[in-house]
C-alpha cells in the first residue's frame, strides 16, 4: 500500500493508528492477569487491610504522601541494608491504587511498619523536625485534631469488594475468608462489623496517644504500622521469591 | 488555491484559537510559579506553613496538572484548531461544540487544581482527577475528536498534511489512555478505587503515564513543530519520507517504553526487559523528529542569527534531541538502578517540559500571537529577553537536578571499608538543599521570562493596527 493513500483518507489512516498504538499495551499489560507467575505465592499471608489501617491509607493517599515517598524497595545491597528484603507483587497485591511511586525524596516506606513505635510516629508526623531536624517534610499538624470520619467505611469497603479484595458480606464469602486467612482476620475482613472493628482497633492500640478521641493520626499510624509486615520471610527457602522474578 | 481574498481571520474560526492562546499562558503563569513554589517548599520546608491546601503533597499535583493539561493542553488546543483550518483550508467544525472543548478543558482543569488542593485525588501520577471530572474530560475529548476528524474530513486540499497526522494520534491514544487508566468503582462523588491493583496497576498507571509524555508532550507538540517550524523559515519540510518513516515508528514504539519505569519493582523481568529495549529503539524515531525539525532551516541558518522565533524553534528541537536521547540512557537497568527515584528522572522531565514543550510552544505562539491579532508583535527585543531568561532557567534547571540526583543516587549505594552503607537516608537529603536552591531559581528565571512574554503579547494586542498586506499572503506549508 502507497502512504499516499493513507493520508488521502482520513478514515483509514484514523483506524491504522488504532492499531498500531494498540499493539504495546495489548502485549505487555494484559497478560498480567492470567500469567500465574506474576503474584508470588504467599499462603494467605498478606491480608486485606483492616477498616482503620484501610482509612489510615485514604490518608496516606489524600496528603500525596506516594510523591516523596515510594514503596517499594528494590532488589540491591544498599537498599536490603536500609530497608529490609525486596517487596514482593504479593503485598501489594490488595492496593487500589497501587503506592509505589517514583520519587524518594523521603526514605523508602514499603517496611516502615513496627520500625519506630507508634509515639514516634505521631511526634514525626506532627512536627518531623522535631525528631530529624534535617527533614523537610511538611508538618502535619491537623492530623491529631481533625476526628477520623468513618461514616462511610461501609461503602469504602464495598467498593473495594467490588474490584476483588476479599471483604465479606455473605457467610459463604466470610468462610472462604476463615479458610484462607483464619479467623480472627476473617472477623477484621467481615464488612457487617466493620464499624465495630474499626472502633475497637483505634481504642485498643490508641496509636495516636490520646484515648479520648480517634483522629485521622490514630489511622494514619495504623496504616504505616502494617506496612510490610504481613509476611515472614524466614519461613521461605532462599531463591523461592526469585522465581517469580 | 481555492482561497477566497476574505481575510483569513473571516475565513477561519479564529475566536476560539485566541481564546485558548490566552488560557495557555494564564495557565503557564499559574502551574509554573507554583512549580517554582513547591521547589522553593523543597529547600525551605517553613513554606508549608502548616496549611494542608499548601503542602507539597497536594500542590505537586496542582503544578504538573497546570502546565501539562492547562498549559500544554491549551497550547494544543489552540494550535491543532488553528493547523487543521490552515491546512485543510477549511473552517472549523461544529463551532458550538469547539466551544464546549473550550469551556469543558478550562473549567475541567480549574475544577481538578481545587480539588486536589482539598485533598480530593485519586493518587495516581498525572491521573489524579477523581472520577466525575474524569467523565467529563472524556466527555471534552469526544467533542475535540468530533470537531478535529470533521474538519479534516471537509478538507479541501486531497492530503492530509503531516501535522495533522501527529495531532490525530495524539487525540486517538489519550482517550484509549485515559478511559483505561482511570477505570475505577466509585464510592461517593469525591472517592473511588481504581478498579486494578498492585503490580496490573501499577504497570497500567505507567503505561499511562509514559504516553502522557509520549502523546500529549511529544506526538502532538511534534504536529505543532511540522508546521511553524516549516511556516516560520518559509521553506518546506526537510524530508516527507522522514516524517513517514519515524510517525509510525514512534506511535508504535512509544506504547512498549512504559514499564521503564517500573525497573526492578515487583513487575516481572520479561516486561521491564521488553519496555527497556524498545525505549534503545525509540532514539532513532525521536531523532529522526528532531533531524527533520532542524534541517528544515537548512539553507536557511542566518535565521538564527535575525529572527528570535526561530532561536525559540530550534533550541527546542535540539532539547528534544538530549531529553530523548536522556531517556533511553536512563531506561538501561544499570543506569535506572542509580536514577531512580531520585531527582536525575525530575531533571528530566523538566528539560524536556522546558526545553522542547515550552520552547516549542512559546515560538510557536509568537509565531500565531501577530495573526490571530492581525497586527505585529510589540517587541522583537523583549522577545530575545524572554529566550534568555528562559535558556538560563532551563540550564539551572536540569544542572541542579543532575548533582542532586546523582548525587543521592551515588551516595545512597556507597559503603564504607566495613562494608557498612556509607550514608544514612538524611545526610543526602541535607546534600540535596544547595542544588535544591539552585533549581527554584532557574525556575524563577524561567517563570520570569514567560511574565515577559504576557507583557509582550499584551502590549502587541493592545497597540494592534491594521494588518500589514504580508498577513493576507500567508499560506499553509506544503508537506
Amino acid at each position: 500500500m502507497r502512504h499516499e493513500q493513507i493520508e488521502t483518507n482520513s478514515g483509514l489512516m484514523l483506524l491504522l493508528i488504532l492499531v498500531v498504538i494498540s499493539i504495546g499495551g495489548l502485549v505487555e499489560i494484559v497478560p498480567l492477569f492470567y500469567i500465574n507467575e506474576t503474584v508470588e505465592d504467599v499462603k494467605g499471608e498478606v491480608r486485606p487491610y483492616t477498616p482503620l489501617e484501610l482509612r489510615g491509607r485514604d490518608i496516606y493517599v489524600r496528603e500525596g504522601c506516594y510523591l516523596c515517598h515510594s514503596q517499594q524497595i528494590r532488589p540491591f545491597r544498599d537498599e536490603w541494608l536500609r530497608y529490609g528484603h525486596y517487596s514482593l507483587a504479593a503485598e501489594s497485591q490488595y492496593d487500589h491504587p497501587f503506592q509505589w511511586g517514583s520519587k524518594r525524596t523521603g526514605p523508602d516506606l514499603a517496611r516502615v511498619g513496627g520500625k519506630y513505635s507508634n509515639q514516634w510516629q505521631v511526634q514525626h508526623l506532627n512536627a518531623p523536625r522535631s525528631v530529624v531536624p534535617q527533614s523537610i517534610m511538611p508538618n502535619y499538624p491537623w492530623l491529631l485534631q481533625t476526628d477520623l470520619d468513618y461514616s462511610d467505611i461501609v461503602g469504602r469497603m464495598r467498593a473495594l469488594r467490588w474490584t476483588g479484595v476479599p471483604y465479606s458480606v455473605t457467610q459463604a464469602e466470610y468462610d472462604r475468608n476463615v479458610k484462607t486467612f483464619g479467623k480472627a482476620t476473617a472477623d477484621l475482613l467481615d464488612i457487617n462489623q466493620a464499624q465495630d472493628n474499626l472502633l475497637k482497633q483505634a481504642r485498643d492500640r490508641d496509636f495516636d496517644g490520646n484515648p479520648s478521641r480517634i483522629t485521622e493520626m490514630d489511622a494514619l499510624v495504623a496504616y504505616l504500622q502494617v506496612l510490610g509486615t504481613m509476611v515472614d520471610f524466614t519461613k521461605y527457602d532462599e531463591g523461592y521469591f526469585a522465581r517469580f522474578r | 488555491m481555492s482561497q477566497s481574498s476574505a481575510l483569513p481571520a473571516e475565513q477561519y474560526n479564529y475566536d476560539i484559537i485566541r481564546r485558548f492562546t490566552i488560557m495557555a499562558m494564564v495557565w503557564a503563569v499559574l502551574g509554573m510559579s507554583v512549580g517554582v513554589y513547591i521547589a522553593s517548599e523543597l529547600a525551605w520546608p517553613f513554606l508549608n506553613f502548616d496549611i494542608p491546601q499548601l503542602t507539597f503533597g497536594r500542590l505537586r499535583p496542582v503544578h504538573t496538572t497546570l502546565v501539562i493539561f492547562g498549559f500544554g493542553g491549551s497550547a494544543l488546543f489552540a494550535t491543532s484548531y488553528y493547523i487543521v483550518q490552515r491546512t485543510s483550508q477549511a473552517r472549523l467544525a461544529f463551532p458550538w461544540l469547539a466551544e464546549f472543548t473550550f469551556w469543558g478543558w478550562t473549567g475541567g482543569v480549574a475544577l481538578g487544581v481545587m480539588t486536589y488542593m482539598m485533598g480530593i485525588t485519586q493518587g495516581r501520577e498525572y491521573a489524579e482527577f477523581e472520577w466525575p471530572l474524569d467523565i467529563a474530560i472524556t466527555l471534552v475529548w469526544v467533542s475535540y475528536f468530533a470537531v478535529y476528524i470533521e474538519t479534516l474530513r471537509r478538507r479541501t486540499q486531497p492530503h492530509i498534511y503531516v501535522a495533522n497526522w501527529f495531532y490525530l494520534a495524539f487525540i486517538l491514544a489519550v482517550a484509549l489512555l485515559h478511559i483505561f487508566n482511570n477505570l475505577a468503582v466509585p464510592v461517593s462523588l469525591t472517592k473511588s478505587y481504581s478498579l486494578f491493583s498492585g503490580v496490573q496497576d501499577a504497570m497500567t498507571q505507567w503505561w499511562y503515564g509514559h504516553n502522557a509524555v509520549g502523546f500529549f508532550l511529544t506526538a502532538a507538540f511534534l504536529g505543532m513543530m511540522y508546521y511553524f517550524v516549516p511556516k516560520q523559515a518559509g521553506r518546506p519540510v526537510y524530508s516527507y519520507r522522514l516524517s513517514i518513516i519515524h510517525f509510525w515508528a514512534l506511535i508504535f514504539l512509544y506504547m512498549w517504553a512504559g514499564g521503564h519505569h517500573l525497573h526492578w519493582t515487583s513487575l516481572p523481568d520479561w516486561v521491564s526487559t521488553l519496555a527497556a529495549t524498545f525505549s534503545v529503539i525509540l532514539l532513532m524515531p525521536s531523532w529522526g523528529g528532531m533531524i527533520n525539525g532542524i534541517m528544515t532551516l537548512s539553507g536557511a541558518w542566518d535565521k538564527l542569527r535575525s529572527d528570535p522565533v526561530m532561536l525559540f524553534l530550534i533550541t527546542s528541537l535540539s532539547f528534544y534531541g538530549m531529553s530523548t536521547f536522556e531517556g533511553p540512557l536512563m531506561s538501561l537497568k544499570s543506569v535506572n538502578a542509580l536514577s531512580h527515584y531520585t531527582d536525575w528522572t525530575i531533571g528530566h522531565v523538566h528539560s524536556g517540559a522546558l526545553g522542547w514543550v515550552a520552547l516549542v510552544s512559546f515560538g510557536s505562539f509568537y509565531h500565531l500571537i501577530p495573526r490571530l491579532w492581525d497586527s505585529k508583535m510589540y517587541s522583537q527585543t523583549l522577545i530575545y529577553v524572554h529566550f534568555w531568561l528562559a535558556t538560563i532557567g532551563i540550564v539551572l534547571y536540569i544542572t541542579s537536578m543532575w548533582v542532586a540526583g546523582i548525587g543521592q543516587g551515588l551516595m545512597l549505594r556507597s559503603f564504607d571499608d566495613y562494608g557498612n552503607l556509607a550514608y544514612t537516608f538524611i545526610e543526602t537529603v541535607e546534600f540535596m538543599h544547595t542544588p535544591y536552591v539552585w533549581r527554584a531559581l532557574g525556575g524563577a528565571f524561567f517563570v520570569t521570562g514567560v511574565l515577559v512574554m504576557v507583557y509582550n503579547m499584551a502590549m502587541t494586542i493592545a497597540r494592534r493596527q491594521p494588518a500589514a498586506e504580508t498577513q493576507l499572503s500567508a499560506k499553509p506549508a506544503q508537506a
